[in-house]
């Protein structure tokens, strides 16, 4: 019943405290022969909980493949993953699903949110997916929709939604189940700028929990002010890391270029 | 998540129907064609429900009860030597023209019983007296036969007791109307005794188309079968014999279980084509949201279940207005026998069993597309 990972295949002694997402030297190929491609060549990560944490980087550096790779989605063809003490390289592909049913809420440039389920029951999918009763899940469902400011909406449809709200929806969902990780891919470039404010702002509000993480890949220089770390990618691997003082001077020299 | 899967399919109202429709014509083709064969194959047998006797002795290159090889006049004796037989007696049966009122010529079956036992009586009268069969011209006539398109032709109404008609310019009085099964001829049933038939039918050598038999009581059928066999070199059948030994020969030597099984199987490979396909594709339109559940950690034996219950609800539902449209067609359209229609619990199972099958088929499908899903694609735009 319970979907955390026997403590045999973690090894908190090896990662820093406080260490949310640490990754070493991720390689991953696409294709074969003249149509392999390089997307990501000896990538180092590492990510510290109770912080929102920017991936940026040119289109085509990697940014998504590692994001995949970190949130176990994508198997790397060399390097480490860790999540908060346990050891994802490694680990089954089955082990590795219950890991992130638990542990991981999800946030995808589409949305992705199922457009014949209503609302409520697009949101109780985590909750559902980790075991709970319908009734349960629905009523923490419609709590985490009013959270979003989107109360009393539970039974449309998705398709009934602009893109910002369909987007509070997703966050929703991916916060519904308590996750120590969130994975955004673009969260805001589907997005008008105010809408796409908005959901930083939730997002950060997000990061606040104690023992959390959100990760967000993102293209859009307005929401750089929301990170509280910002790492950078060119050609497949992370080519600097900026936080404090660093960060303000990175802001400051993206936003105006 | 049960809940969730199938609220998936039933919003896809188009391919929700379209799975519907294609199993529920799919089950209404197997279920509705196997029971006109079914009907079909009855009327084979119905001699047998229409004349009741225990052993039926026929001469010995015949294979079924439709067939009539005429026999010799000394065989019944040599029946009646047998021993475990109680009584023994001769049957005519053959298909003769009958003259009505009218002057028009129908068909008939006609069945000429031993007018001492009346052996192989028709099981049910509505009207009239069986043994008045042992009087001079007498016949007794299935309710087929009296009405106005038949021998009633030319009466204005339905031939009576009392009425009269003319099988080889002999008059034919009815005294008495039955009610039997159809043949699969479809000629209507005339009964009289067995050396009045001599009289109607045209004369031949040999004219003994039949013998049936009585075992003592006590004694098993079957083996007093066997002796008969055995001594007199004839073929004996009990009823369950005979019917088996009827339908085997239609088998191998009709084409009708051939374009009968063709068609069922037919409705089975278009159930399989349209909800393969058509399942498929909404797998397929849902890969998105099926690898973002995979993503948010549902695994593959979960998403399984889930295509796999929506395969099979739809294909419960496909198959019960399959066969309700089947059953709706047995009670109304082949209500009055013509197509023939008989429905058996069994195939009721093994056609739901059909159904079930295309549907796990239609699910494997999808649920092989799924198991290779790389969850990161829903990262793709
Ligand atoms: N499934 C795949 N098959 C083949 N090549 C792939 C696949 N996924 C990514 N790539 C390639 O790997 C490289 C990195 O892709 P990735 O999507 O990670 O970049 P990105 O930084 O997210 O880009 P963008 O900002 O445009 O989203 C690209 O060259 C891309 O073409
Ligand atoms: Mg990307």
């Amino acid at each position: 019943m319970n979907p955390t990972v026997p403590s045999s295949k973690t090894s908190p002694q090896a990662q820093p405290v406080g260490q949310a997402v640490g990754a070493r030297g991720i390689v991953k190929a696409f294709g074969v022969g003249d149509a392999r491609t390089l997307a990501l060549k000896g990538a180092d990560f590492e990510a510290r909980e109770g912080e929102l944490h920017l991936i940026v980087g040119p289109s085509g550096c990697g940014k998504t493949t590692l994001l995949s790779v970190l949130a176990g989605t994508l198997a790397s063809d060399q390097g480490e993953v860790h999540l908060f003490g346990t050891r994802l390289t490694g680990l089954s592909t089955s082990e590795v699903t219950r890991f992130r049913c638990r542990n991981i809420g999800f946030i995808f440039q589409q949305f992705n949110l199922i457009p014949t389920l209503s609302l409520v029951e697009n949101v109780s999918v985590p909750l559902l997916l980790n075991g709970a009763g319908r009734r349960e899940a629905e009523a923490k469902a419609a709590e985490r929709l009013q959270q979003v400011g989107l109360g009393g909406r539970e039974r449309q449809l998705p398709t009934q939604l602009s893109g910002g709200q369909q987007q509070r929806v997703a966050i929703a969902r991916a916060l519904v189940h308590e996750p120590r990780l969130v994975i955004c891919d673009e969260p805001t470039s589907a997005l008008d700028s105010v809408t796409g404010h908005q959901i930083m702002d939730l997002l950060s509000g997000a990061a606040q929990a104690p023992g959390r993480c959100v990760l967000i890949v993102t293209h859009d220089p307005r929401v750089y002010g929301y990170a509280d770390r910002i790492s950078e990618m060119e050609d497949g691997r992370v080519t600097g890391v900026h936080a404090g003082e660093s960060l303000s001077s990175f802001i400051h020299s993206e936003n105006r270029s | 998540m049960f809940l969730l899967a199938l609220k998936m399919l039933l919003g896809d109202r188009a391919k929700y129907w379209m799975l519907v429709g294609g199993l529920a014509f799919s089950s209404l083709l197997m279920t509705q064609q196997y029971s006109v064969f079914q009907g079909l194959l009855s009327w084979t047998t119905s001699h047998m429900r229409n004349m009741r006797a225990s052993i039926w002795i026929v001469e010995a290159r015949v294979d079924q009860v439709n067939e009539t090889k005429a026999m010799r006049d000394t065989d019944v004796n040599r029946v009646r030597s047998v021993e475990g037989v109680d009584f023994a007696v001769p049957l005519f049966q053959g298909v003769l023209k009958a003259r009505a009122q009218d002057g028009s010529d129908k068909m008939i079956q006609m069945i000429g019983l031993h007018s001492g036992t009346l052996y192989g009586r028709p099981p049910r009268m509505i009207a009239g007296d069986i043994t008045q069969l042992r009087l001079p011209n007498a016949v007794i006539i299935d309710t087929v036969a009296a009405e106005v398109n038949r021998l009633g032709a030319g009466m204005g109404r339905p031939l009576r007791i009392g009425d009269a008609f003319e099988i080889n310019d002999r008059e034919a009085r009815v005294v008495g109307i039955c009610e039997t099964e159809r043949h699969f001829f479809g000629y209507p049933y005339v009964f009289s005794s067995y050396d009045q038939a001599l009289q109607y039918a045209p004369r031949q050598r040999k004219m003994l188309s039949m013998i049936l038999a009585e075992p003592k009581p006590g004694l098993n059928e079957a083996d007093v079968a066997q002796r008969i066999m055995k001594e007199t070199g004839l073929r004996a059948f009990t009823v369950p014999q005979l019917e088996k030994s009827t339908l085997k020969w239609v088998w191998a030597n009709t084409g009708i279980p051939i374009s009968f099984l063709t068609t069922i199987i037919l409705g089975f490979v278009v159930g399989v084509a349209v909800c393969g396909q058509t399942f498929y594709s909404f797998v397929l339109e849902n890969l998105r949201n099926l690898g973002a559940l995979k993503a948010m950690g549902a695994s593959n034996m979960l998403l399984a279940g889930m295509l796999l219950l929506q395969s099979m609800t739809v294909g419960l539902i496909g198959f019960g207005i399959g066969i309700g449209m089947t059953a709706l067609f047995g009670l109304t359209i082949a209500k009055s026998g013509q197509p023939p229609f008989l429905m058996d619990a069994a195939f009721v199972f093994e056609a739901l069993a059909a159904v079930l099958l295309i549907c796990a088929l239609a699910a494997l499908f999808g649920i092989r597309r799924v198991a290779k899903l790389e969850p990161a694609i829903v990262f793709r735009g």
